[in-house]
């Protein structure tokens, strides 16, 4: 039986979490989180290494089914839902797409690797996969580039496009929720910039979680930032004041304005 | 004045050392080869006498007489143990890659914790049984139950040795197809799981692909072995001459046969030297096998690497 989402849980907000806690084998990786992010915008996270930024995006997909030793406590919801209650994770996986820090193209021809979403969700049509797959390079700035390779393998792709074959494979879930892990470390200026002119434009359609370690990256896109530090969360606060000198915290001015982390 | 040796010019022990063990790691791989050369000259050589002076090729392949210790008319035709190895190792292998393909995927790709690794020592415990223990389960438990099942008067025939090759050849395939599996990088499968994608999906979609060669060679190893194996047949098989034409034929297989017959011939003579023509096909038999594995194995790499320079209208059709 399905049970109907309750007007009460319905909400504005892609994400909300409370309280939420996570350990790895009993060990705190992070705690007291509360946070929401709003549809359709760019959520900013921003904080040092270990602060428990990739772990808080962990939890968002229940990744925490997979890995060994992690426990989450706490609540995440997604499209007003707690997340422990989709009870097919997979297809809540389905609707969040995850961009990783190192770039993973998949040992599949390129046309796989962006076909593989709808593959898996059963659409075997030829002429479908062949227009999801020229959308979802183009959205991701890739089509120019292998429009005539199609067949040649995803991981043989230099990083910068490996990373933008990893969005287009994302955009293929049709996601509502993007998660981005520092997806620039391995890519150069010039592919950063196309990416972001790609995530601004995507904004509009679904919400947009990016996890970066350049602070400027943070500024130029996100309308909110939060700050993570040693497993907490210090703050969320307006970019443009964060940066601005308005933030709540002496920590977070102290970070932005690079003077540790 | 004695000459100081400038810093430059100076061998240290280090040094030395480094040229030692080069020498060393060199004699070790030349020995290598060394030795295979060395065994196909030698059973070349013993064999010559025959493939010169008595081989007849359409006899040796094309006929299932082989009455190598008949006083007056002596034939030497190989089809019969030829038809008797390709049987038992065909069925082997229809027993053993679904077997021990399932295996490695549950292993690497499911399991989790202490029942994965008490599998992998127990079926590494398996592949340690000898061959001869193989061949007496088959003598003293296949035959009366093969008897019993499928109501036939002998049970040692090509189902017996299938069946026994290929619990016996699942073993090291499957630690060799685990390896090929581990050796998919962990982000592959993260990125497909986050997808949405189910374990199985993954596994199939991702991780099988991505582990092919590695799982082929795997599945030709396991080929060579039931190719090559002697005692374990020579029990189970019942090792009489037939051309099979049923699982519930007995065959003979031709180590079986070499196994069995060289202790009983006068050194140099045609059956000796006949017996020797059989190793040195079974010689390049499995060095053929070797061959295609690895052939197979770089082709696949090449054919992607040349699908890529392909433009995107040819290859889509």
């Amino acid at each position: 039986m399905i049970v109907p989402v309750q007007a009460h849980e319905a909400s504005d907000y892609a994400i909300e979490v409370e309280d939420l806690a996570i350990r790895y084998h009993g060990k705190l990786a992070l705690s007291r989180v509360t946070l929401q992010v709003p549809s359709q915008e760019i959520f900013g996270i921003i904080g040092p290494a270990n602060s428990g930024k990739t772990s808080f995006l962990r939890a968002i997909n229940r990744m925490d089914l997979m890995t060994a030793g992690m426990e989450v406590s706490g609540r995440v919801r997604v499209e007003g839902r707690d997340v422990r209650n989709w009870r097919n994770p997979y297809a809540l996986r389905q609707r969040i797409g995850v961009v990783f820090p190192l770039p993973v193209g998949l040992p599949l021809s390129i046309y796989d690797n962006v076909a593989l979403s709808a593959r898996l969700r059963g659409t075997r049509k030829r002429a479908d996969l062949d227009v999801i797959v020229e959308r979802c390079l183009r959205r991701a700035a890739l089509w120019d580039e292998v429009k005539d390779r199609l067949d040649s393998l995803g991981s043989l792709l230099s990083g910068g496009q490996q990373q933008r074959l990893t969005i287009a494979r994302a955009l293929s879930q049709d996601p509502s929720i993007l998660l981005l892990d520092e997806f620039s470390i391995a890519v150069d200026p010039v592919t950063t910039m196309r990416i972001e002119e790609v995530l601004a434009e995507l904004k509009s359609e679904m919400t947009i979680v990016l996890v970066t370690n350049l602070v400027q990256q943070a500024r130029r896109l996100a309308s909110r930032t939060a700050f993570f530090l040693t497993g907490e969360l210090v703050e969320v606060t307006e970019t443009e004041a964060m940066f601005e000198g308005g933030a709540q915290d002496p920590r977070t001015t102290a970070y932005v304005e690079g003077k540790f982390g | 004045m004695p000459e100081v040796a400038h810093a430059a010019d100076r061998r240290d022990a280090a040094w030395w050392i480094d040229r030692a063990v080069q020498i060393l790691v060199l004699a070790g791989g030349l020995s290598a080869i060394v030795f295979i050369a060395g065994i196909f000259v030698f059973i070349t050589r013993e064999g010559a006498g025959f493939v010169f002076d008595r081989f007849d090729f359409r006899e040796f392949f094309g006929s299932p007489r082989w009455t190598p210790t008949s006083s007056h008319n002596p034939t030497y035709g190989a089809l019969a143990l030829i038809a008797g190895t390709a049987s038992v190792t065909g069925l082997a292998m229809l027993v053993s890659v679904p077997f021990s393909l399932g295996a490695a995927i549950y292993i690497g790709e499911f399991a989790t914790g202490r029942v994965r690794e008490t599998l992998k020592v127990l079926v590494e415990l398996l592949a340690a049984i000898p061959s001869v223990v193989w061949g007496f389960i088959g003598l003293s438990i296949m035959n009366p139950l093969i008897i019993q099942v499928f109501d036939v008067p002998v049970g040692l025939n090509v189902l017996n040795a299938g069946i026994i090759l290929g619990l016996m050849a699942a073993p090291i395939m499957t630690t060799i197809a685990e390896d090929a599996l581990k050796a998919v990088p962990d982000t592959y499968r993260e990125a497909a799981e986050a997808m949405g994608a189910t374990r199985w999906q993954v596994t199939f979609k991702v991780v099988l692909p991505a582990a092919r060669n590695g799982l082929v060679a795997a599945t030709l190893l396991g080929v060579g072995r039931g190719f090559g194996e002697t005692m374990a047949v020579l029990m189970a098989s019942g090792h009489s001459i037939n051309l099979p034409t049923s699982p519930f034929d007995s065959v003979r297989a031709l180590t079986a046969t070499i196994a069995a017959e060289l202790g009983e011939t006068a050194a140099g003579s045609d059956h000796y030297a006949a017996l020797f023509t059989l190793g040195i096909f079974l010689f390049l038999v499995t060095f053929a096998i070797n061959f295609a594995a690895d052939v197979f194995v770089r082709g696949g790499q090449r054919k992607h690497r040349r699908r890529g320079r392909r433009p995107a209208a040819s290859a889509n059709p």
